[in-house]
């Protein structure tokens, strides 16, 4: 094979690799993400069996212990439309009242149940380092 | 007031450091740093060298390809060992 | 005070384009003074940074709250080690800091340089006031860390405790560092672009900056990964968190600037790349900062909110389109010396752990830019979360060991049949015996991707002590030395060579402990009362009592109440020891909580205990349940609301010894995770490597030989460097 021959293979080769890596990319990740949904968005539309990544701020005066389980109500930024939440789990330093979480899970009669450890806090306000904690793997 | 004050003279001790080259108007040193960058050429050149001797010896470089840019590589050496001897107003050696 | 400190800020500016100014005047003009001047300038710039720092720093070790940034970050209650580092916790300090740093890194560079290099000093000096400049302008504009208050409250809001950790407050000025360094070779890789000289000379005299940034941004990141397994409680060191990412993306193309750049020094090939590996650095670190301070990921409102997101984007943008440009006009000047003349060659080893190396930092940027990506394509934000980022990585990573593996040992321009077999026999025979054991002693054999691992690893480590042995008897047959002292002559002759080796030892064994610990994790959550036991990974574990103390926080966080656990943990073998994980209790400002119920609805911090072990690790955490002082804490609210601060603190007393006597069950967490202490090791290692790698080496003895040159040259090189 002459060199130049042997150049144009080589770039078809790597050109073909690039571009599998970018499919297998944009393939993965679209199907592999969860969407995060707001309270209101779940309120209106959740469909039962399917998972949702709830995110909002923990309403006030909301958590409650009930024996292994969390209670506790989130609420959309703006504050209008509020799901109770039933989490079991481990719960991250950063959790509080008034705090922006994301837990993953699906409704079950009006109540968000979450899956167990999938409660992640973020912490906007101070240093960002915080913002995930508890992703358990 | 404290702002104004300390700007100022941050602004003086600044520009009092700075100046002073255009002030002095000669350049530092009189080759303008001619040496020094032969100096670390001729390092550099020279851990080349070695590093293709080490090469060899390990087997990474062929016997051949080693000739060759051992010889490439000295030449350019002795190039910069004759530019050095002239910076010293030296004749370079014969 | 605060005015002398704006004062630095701005005069820093104005210094900052002045020496951008004078230095592309001085070159373009050959007036050789005001190269210096711009030069000097500099120097400047690192003393009036220095001054700033040194007036923020003692505003917040005199806890002078009248500071808006002291306010915020800082309280008279935190111990003074986090008072000199709060500093950086903050987005105006962490500015500084950075502006700080760059001024010092610039002001090293030139004055090595400042005899060499004449034609592209004066360009990087440029850049790097213009980045320095960028800095400065972004603090005297928008975010002044001088800013005051009127009226200065009277206690501050207290550094975050979950960053009272010294890894935490050690992590953020590495990652700085690191970022920071890269822009001494970019500065100087534009520089090289601007005056076409291309060759290796800018490679030469940066070199050793992008490979000391390269050191302190991998120290960085494993502080930060030792932060999160030991203090954030949830026991793992890697999230695949936006913020971590950032800071692995420029160290990953970081990397492969490292490696490619022997390419160009040897064979004078990849400059295209190699300037293009640079720029993508620069422009990584850039963003690194950017994702942290911008909140962008967070949400995409956050970042409406953010005061200096929009124009962070518009420099990132300037940089990228500005060095884009660049190259683009120097194309013809960045044609390669030579051609790849096989596959089975160094060169070709060299580029292929490059696109690996960027291809996973092209993975990780989707993973991390991903919610942007999903909002803009379909609308809606979504995330991909660490098991993605595990399924891509994770065969990328074992292509990356196996080139570490084949890489090292493959000869320039090309390698016969008979060199491969010759260099591979014993490596290969090493990773095989490696297999068998693995299969035979371990439960590896489940894990056919940590099996494939080791299998790789073990081929890299033989690979390495085969380099060491063979270039050790090279010596020893020409020198006659004893082993030991041919290998300390080999290494302290090639030092990069040499370094680098032991740095790829130290990242196998990081990915060991990785691969180990990620494979055959054991994971148990349970709620415990005093004199239960639960089984986990081996052990037995025994929740024997409940403690509560005031005051006496282990880790020196300024902790008022801390509740914890005694456990009793039994291996195996029937050895015991004990463990004390605990929770630290900050106090909150906030007035609705009552007076004493302020000190236990506050911030709390898991301080997690571990039984380190280099076959595997016992981490434990306890969550308290102290809703049952809630009654209790109403009632002390009511009554001992306006107390004085002695008979509050005995209440608290009382509150805490009431939990300590009959304490609620309990939630802990146990995890076992193998090997995780040798990703420590490993780092320590890559670390020791490096420094070997970047340490300067000493220069041949000048020998002034009135001879034929040749024979000069042969004395000189024959020379032990001294």
């Amino acid at each position: 094979m002459d060199p130049s021959r042997k150049r144009t293979l080589r770039l078809v080769v790597a050109l073909g690799a690039a571009l599998i890596l970018a499919g297998a990319l944009i393939y993965t990740s679209f199907s592999a993400s969860t969407e995060a949904s707001t309270p209101s968005q779940v309120v209106a539309s959740a469909e039962p069996g399917r998972s949702y990544e709830l995110t909002g701020k923990v309403a006030r005066q909301s958590v409650a212990r009930d024996d292994d389980r969390l209670r506790f109500v989130i609420r959309d930024r703006d504050g209008k439309a509020a799901v109770p939440v039933s989490y079991e789990g481990v719960v991250p330093d950063p959790f509080r009242e008034g705090r922006e979480v994301i837990v993953s899970g699906e409704m079950k009669n009006g109540t968000f149940v979450a899956e167990r450890d999938s409660l992640v806090t973020k912490c906007p306000s101070k240093f960002t380092k915080e913002q995930t904690v508890n992703r358990g793997t | 007031m404290e702002y104004a004050v300390a700007l100022i003279v941050l602004l003086c001790l600044v520009g009092l450091v700075v100046m002073r080259p255009l002030l002095a108007g000669a350049p530092e040193s009189p080759d303008g740093g001619a040496r020094e960058e032969l100096e670390a050429a001729k390092e550099a050149k020279y851990r080349e060298i070695r590093d293709a001797e080490l090469d060899v010896q390990m087997g990474k470089l062929s016997k051949e390809d080693h000739r060759s840019i051992d010889r490439e590589l000295r030449g350019e050496a002795i190039e910069i060992l004759e530019r050095l001897d002239r910076l010293d107003g030296r004749a370079p050696d014969s | 005070m605060a005015g002398i400190g704006s004062a630095c800020l701005f005069a820093g500016l104005l210094t900052a384009v002045y020496a951008a100014g004078a230095s592309l005047y001085g070159v373009r003009a050959g007036n050789a003074a005001f190269v210096i001047s711009g030069r000097r300038a500099i120097y400047c710039l690192a003393a009036l940074m220095l001054g700033a720092t040194a007036v923020l720093q003692s505003a917040f070790l005199r806890s002078d709250f009248s500071y808006a940034l002291v306010a915020e970050g800082s309280s008279t209650d935190t111990p003074t080690f986090y008072k000199v580092t709060a500093m950086w916790a903050t987005q105006d300090g962490s500015l500084l800091l950075w502006a700080l740093l760059l001024s010092l890194f610039a002001s090293a560079v030139l004055f090595l340089t400042r005899r060499s290099l004449r034609g592209i000093a004066p360009y990087a000096t440029a850049v790097l006031a213009i980045v320095a400049g960028f800095f400065l302008l972004l603090m005297v504009g928008w975010e002044n860390p001088f800013g005051t208050l009127a009226n200065p409250p009277a206690e501050g809001g207290g550094l975050n405790p979950l960053l009272r950790h010294p890894a935490m407050m050690i992590h953020p000025p590495m990652l700085y560092t690191g970022y920071v360094g890269f822009s001494i070779p970019f500065a100087f890789a534009v520089g090289a672009l601007i005056t076409r000289n291309t060759g290796a000379d800018w490679i030469r005299a940066t070199r050793r900056f992008a490979l000391v940034a390269w050191t302190f941004l991998g120290t960085g990141i494993m502080l930060g990964a030792l932060w999160s397994y030991t203090e954030l409680g949830w026991g793992g060191y890697w999230a695949w968190d936006p913020v971590e990412n950032a800071s692995l993306m420029p160290w990953l193309v970081g990397t492969a600037f490292l490696h490619s750049i022997m390419v160009q020094e040897k064979r004078g090939m990849l400059k295209i790349w190699n300037v293009c590996l640079i720029i993508a650095t620069f422009v990584l670190a850039l963003l690194g900062t950017f994702l942290v301070r911008s909140g962008i990921l967070d949400s995409i409102h956050a970042f409406g909110a953010s005061t200096i997101g929009v124009q962070f984007l518009v420099f990132i943008a300037l940089v990228v389109v500005g060095s884009t440009a660049l190259v683009i006009s120097r194309l013809p000047y960045l044609r390669s010396e030579a051609r790849l003349d096989s596959l089975l060659s160094r060169e070709a080893f060299f580029l292929l752990n490059n696109l690996v190396l960027v291809a996973l930092c092209l993975v990780i940027f989707w993973g991390t830019f991903f919610p942007l990506i999903s909002e803009a394509v379909t609308g809606t934000e979504a995330s991909v979360g660490p098991p993605w980022f595990n399924r891509l990585t994770t065969p990328l990573a074992l292509v990356l060991v196996l080139l570490m593996a084949i890489g090292p040992v493959v000869s320039w321009r090309r390698i016969s049949p008979a060199g491969l077999l010759r260099a591979f026999m014993w490596p290969v025979l090493g990773a095989l015996l490696t297999l068998l054991v693995a299969l035979a002693l371990t439960p590896a054999g489940e894990r056919p991707l940590a099996l494939l691992m080791s299998c790789f690893a073990a081929l890299v480590l033989a690979v390495v002590v085969q380099e060491f042995w063979r270039g050790a008897s090279a010596r020893r047959t020409i020198s006659g030395d004893p082993w030991p002292r041919a290998l300390s002559r080999l290494v302290a002759r090639n030092r990069r060579r040499y370094g680098g080796y032991i740095a790829h030892a130290g990242i196998v064994v990081l990915f060991l402990g990785v691969a180990g610990s990620s494979a055959f994790l054991e994971q148990r959550d349970v709620r415990l009362s005093p004199g239960d036991t639960f089984k986990s990974g081996g052990y037995d574990i025994t929740y024997e009592r409940a403690t509560a103390t005031l005051g006496e926080d282990r880790a020196g966080s300024g902790a008022p109440i801390t509740f914890g656990a005694v456990l009793r943990a039994r291996d195996e073998d029937g050895k015991t020891f004990t463990l004390r994980p605990s929770r630290n209790f900050y106090p909150t400002q906030d007035a609705s909580k009552g007076a004493i119920g302020r000190f236990f609805e506050g911030e709390a911090t898991s301080e997690v205990d571990v039984r380190w072990g280099l076959r595997r690790d016992l981490w434990t955490a306890i969550r308290p349940d102290i809703s049952a002082l809630e009654g209790p804490i109403r009632e002390a609210n009511a009554k001992f609301g306006n107390s004085s601060g002695d008979v509050q603190a005995l209440v608290i007393a009382a509150l805490a010894e009431r939990y300590r006597r009959d304490p609620a069950p309990a939630t802990f967490r146990a995890i076992v995770s193998p090997l995780v202490s040798w990703i420590w090791i490993g780092g320590g290692i890559v670390l020791l490597g490096a420094l070997i790698a970047a340490w300067p080496s000493p220069e041949a003895r000048l020998r002034r030989v009135r001879s034929l040159y040749s024979a000069r040259l042969g004395r000189d090189l024959r020379a032990e460097p001294s």
